[in-house]
């Protein structure tokens, strides 16, 4: 077990810079998760702490060490990989005992510390199997318990559910949640997948082109969306955007010339007049009276889901698009308007041109 | 292509590529650049005296008649064996990949003449048509047809023709029966459909289709006529009678060893180099076609 | 497909029975010979097995022709020890060497590339003598590194083994790094397993390739007890006016086939995907 820093890390391929500058310092035994979108620079970040890339500037350590220079071999981790990369000439039992041999463990050791891996896993009965001969989960229960056998000091995933089916990926989802639970390995785990971040990790590092754009807890990063780019990529549906003017005393948006919210809280007093972009997760739009709500929307569409009802209409003039999730089934019909609140902590803003967010006042 | 994950190491790699690069440096590379090199050198055959002459040793082996003779006769060979060895192997490959029952076993037995050198399929059909005890012969002369290769120098083309092909229609087969089996099933069916005969639908879908690989066999041919069928005629016919089977691999090795004509026998080796190098570039050419098709 | 042409199916039948017939009949016509005695086949030959079968044979491998100065079986054992040792080298110098180009970067790593695809396109044949010059002054003449070291320089072996390390996945070599392992480990505990198949479908037409050199072994096989097979029967041919001895020639022909020819039949599996492979 170990705890692991990142220090201001760059990476450049060729002329190319993909990762600028990210810091995090990870404690011992946290299941932290990176989150991005496909080519954010996730997978070479944990590549980079595996010692399969280097590190271009910057330090990773492992315990307090600086090990930048350190062979994959010699960091003491051991990774899943996305297409789980099992021997395919081994069987089931080679392919887990594969790393403790060339440590040149007593074999009694490695004997012992395979079938405990593969009882915890159940491919006990798998052991003399080729990895051809498996299904995708057990192949991928496989490359756990390669890792697990190893006792690193660090677990690495990248991607390991994304080749497995829906109903797999939910399984294994809580197996790796337990596993790590039990087993108090400090992890990190690269996905692109936002539930997969929300439900594992005790803390995510969302990323955004190479830059770590949040680094929290998934509450945190629900809640407290850092970005414009984290509030969109985190929650689905998708928040939704609005552009707005805050009126001179910061108490009031004006979404266009018909529409005006009045803030409850202390609202925005430094941000007199300027423009900012408004976010609002559709599930946090409340149904109003028709004489006193903050918004009337025209309904284009309506999905029912049976848990929920999923609504698309538009705003005002200029028709902004605007989804909203409201819990249960209503049977709207078209062309209805929805008169609609929205309490004011759950409205977000960002800066227009930098996309940070921008804190209300309590 | 680059592999994306490579080892760092300073010297393995050196080690690891030294042996094939010795080899290729020390039986490749240097022979070559000498055949090169006495191409334009006079030397007696003593190897005494040696002399820059340019261009001289081609100039006298183009105006050389049996050089010319020789040039002639592989023209001649290595087009008849193509068309040989790849009509019949087509045919054979177009009957196999119909015939429903017994096709593998057709497969297997049609195949492994390949396995057979070619200087000991000299010898097989050397003694079918050996005039005096050749049984083919003797059947020949029992019809009234006087056979004899070695004063006959149609009969000795006709000979080392057939043997080449002989060995060489197993190979064919083998690739036109792959080319066969990898056309999409649903253009045969849509002809079939439209009403076309089998006959109409080999030439009007098949064959266009195998295009590729008929192309690609006839490079091969031409390189396996060309220069692998040395055994063939140095077996039957020792490149006779008068000069009628002398290929132009034949008359280096003739002219090299036996009579020791080192300047000429290295020129006509660099002409082969020449013709070995345009039929590579023709045939990865071809390959690159066939990637981006 | 619906088809119903019977006499189609039976030409097709009768066109690759008789294709198969010509292409079997002159070794048949072999075998036969090499059951029957000098005069039977010299006067009055018959299409039937003669008696002759084991004596030819017997002779052939323990006596040797006459005037050749060693047995067949000394030439089939020569024959054997070239084959394997062109085909096991070519196999091993061009795994390593296409494992140096595929797994490492380093310098005059494609000039190296360029320099192995070159032998591509200098056969023997092309270069004959100044290659015999090289041979002659290594002193290895009428020897078995003589038989083999020139001709074990593969250019198609190289290229086969590079596609199929392409083809491996990059994580197999992340996960050995990972599970500690260094290059040399990867190459024996994973590529060489991986690459079995493609060794033995190479194995196959190397061998053959191998046991059928003619030209090579003609040119620096003075000594008989260097002779291989072809150039063994070759030899026996050479009698100018004398009467060939047909009996042993044409059971040391069937010998000079079997071991090829059972390689093609029992391992075509094997010969089909060599011959497809490296032809590409």
């Amino acid at each position: 077990m170990a705890d692991v820093s990142l220090d201001n890390v760059f990476k450049t391929f060729g002329k190319t810079e993909v990762i600028h500058g990210i810091s995090c310092d990870i404690q011992d035994g946290e299941f932290i998760v990176i989150l991005g979108p496909s080519g954010c620079g996730k997978s070479t970040l944990l590549r980079m702490i595996a010692g399969l890339e280097t590190i271009t500037k910057g330090d990773v350590s492992i315990d307090g060490t600086v090990v930048n220079r350190l062979e994959p071999a010699d960091r003491d981790v051991a990774m899943v990989f996305q297409n789980y990369a099992l021997y395919p000439h081994m069987t089931v039992f080679k392919n887990m005992a594969y790393g403790l041999k060339i440590r040149k463990m007593p074999k009694a050791e490695i004997k012992r510390r395979v079938e405990d891996a593969a009882r915890i896993l159940e491919i006990t009965e798998f052991l003399d199997r080729k990895p051809k001969q498996l299904s995708g989960g057990q192949r991928q229960r496989v490359a756990m318990g390669r890792c697990i056998v190893r006792e690193p000091k660090i677990f690495l995933f990248d991607e390991p559910l994304s080749n497995l089916d829906a109903k797999l990926r939910v399984q294994m989802r809580l197996e790796i949640r337990k596993l790590q639970e039990t087993l108090k390995i400090t992890s990190i785990y690269v996905t692109h997948d936002q539930v997969e971040a929300m439900t594992l990790g005790d803390r995510m590092i969302v990323m955004d082109n190479g830059y770590a754009a949040q680094i929290g807890t998934p509450l945190d990063v629900y809640e407290r969306p850092a970005t414009r780019f984290v509030a969109g990529f985190i929650g689905s549906p998708a928040m939704n955007f609005l552009t707005a003017v805050v009126s001179a005393d910061g108490r009031q948006v004006h979404l266009h010339r018909d529409i005006s919210l009045t803030l409850q809280n202390g609202g925005l007093p430094g941000h007199g007049g300027q423009k900012i972009i408004m976010g609002v997760r559709p599930e946090h739009f409340v149904l109003g009276q028709a004489a006193d709500a903050m918004l009337h929307l025209d309904l284009d569409h309506v999905e029912i889901l049976g848990s929920d009802t999923l609504a698309y209409g538009h705003l005002g003039q200029d028709k902004t698009q605007v989804t909203l999730r409201l819990p249960s089934v209503y049977h709207f019909k078209k062309n209805t308007v929805l008169h609609l609140d929205i309490p004011s902590k759950n409205l977000h803003f960002f800066n227009t041109d930098t996309g940070q967010r921008i804190e209300m006042q309590a | 292509m680059e592999k994306r994950v490579i080892f760092k190491h300073k010297l393995l790699p050196y080690i690891l590529v030294a042996p094939q690069i010795v080899i290729t440096l020390l039986f490749f590379i240097w022979p070559a650049s000498q055949a090169v090199y006495q191409s334009v050198l006079q030397e007696d055959a003593f190897g005494l005296s040696r002399t820059f002459v340019g261009l001289a040793n081609f100039a006298y082996i183009f105006t050389d008649e049996t050089y010319l003779r020789s040039i002639y006769v592989t023209i001649i060979f290595s087009c008849s064996v193509t068309a040989i060895a790849m009509s019949v192997s087509l045919l054979l490959a177009s009957m196999a990949d119909r015939a429903i029952r017994g096709a593998t076993t057709y497969k297997t037995l049609i195949i492994w003449p390949y396995a057979v050198a070619p200087a000991v399929a000299g010898v097989l059909w050397y003694f079918l048509f050996n005039p005096t005890i050749g049984i083919v012969a003797l059947y020949l002369k029992i019809y009234g047809y006087e056979w004899n290769h070695s004063l006959n120098g149609g009969q000795a083309m006709f000979l080392v023709v057939i043997t080449a092909a002989w060995r060489e229609i197993s190979y064919n087969f083998l690739f036109f029966l792959a080319g066969l089996q990898a056309i999409p099933k649903p253009f045969l069916e849509a002809a079939s459909i439209d009403g076309a005969s089998p006959f109409r639908r080999f030439w009007t879908i098949t064959f266009p289709l195998l295009s590729p690989t008929t192309f690609f066999l006839i490079v091969m041919n031409v390189v396996y006529a060309f220069f692998d069928t040395f055994g063939v005629i140095h077996v039957i016919t020792d490149g006779g009678p008068n000069y009628a089977t002398n290929i132009m691999v034949f008359k280096v090795y003739h002219d090299g060893f036996l009579s020791l004509d080192l300047g000429g026998s290295a020129a006509q080796s660099v002409i082969l180099m020449i013709i070995v190098i345009s039929l590579t570039v023709v045939q990865f050419r071809y390959i690159e076609r066939k990637v981006y098709y | 497909m619906v088809e119903h042409r019977p006499w189609l199916t039976f030409l097709t039948h009768a066109i690759l029975i008789f294709g198969m017939l010509l292409l079997v009949i002159p070794i048949y016509v072999t075998f036969v010979a090499s059951s029957h005695s000098l005069d039977e086949i010299t006067a009055h030959f018959s299409l039937l097995p003669g008696t002759q079968l084991v004596e030819n044979y017997t002779s052939a491998l323990s006596v040797g022709p006459r005037d050749v100065g060693a047995t067949v079986g000394t030439m089939m054992l020569n024959s054997l020890i070239m084959a394997l040792g062109i085909t096991l080298g070519k196999i091993f110098i061009s795994l390593l060497a296409a494992y140096a180009i595929v797994y490492f970067k380093f310098r005059f790593r494609m000039f190296f590339f360029w320099l192995i695809f070159i032998t591509l396109m200098l056969p023997v044949e092309v270069r004959i003598l100044p290659t015999y010059k090289v041979a002659a002054d290594l002193k290895i003449l009428d020897s078995y590194p003589g038989l083999i070291l020139p001709l074990i320089a593969s250019a198609t072996a190289t290229f086969l083994f590079r596609q199929f390390f392409m083809t491996v996945p990059d994580e197999l070599c992340e996960a050995v790094k990972i599970d500690g392992g260094g290059p040399i480990r990867f190459f024996f505990d994973i590529l060489l397993p991986m690459s079995r198949t493609s060794i033995a479908a190479l194995f196959v037409i190397l061998f053959i390739y191998g046991w059928n050199q003619y030209l090579w072994p003609l040119l620096i096989t003075t000594d008989e007890s260097y002779y291989t097979l072809l150039i063994g029967i070759k030899r026996m041919l050479d009698v100018g006016e004398g009467q060939a001895e047909w009996q042993i020639i044409m059971a040391s022909t069937i010998l000079a086939m079997i071991p090829p020819i059972l390689i093609v039949i029992f391992m075509q599996k094997q010969f089909v995907k060599g011959m497809t492979e490296t032809e590409k």
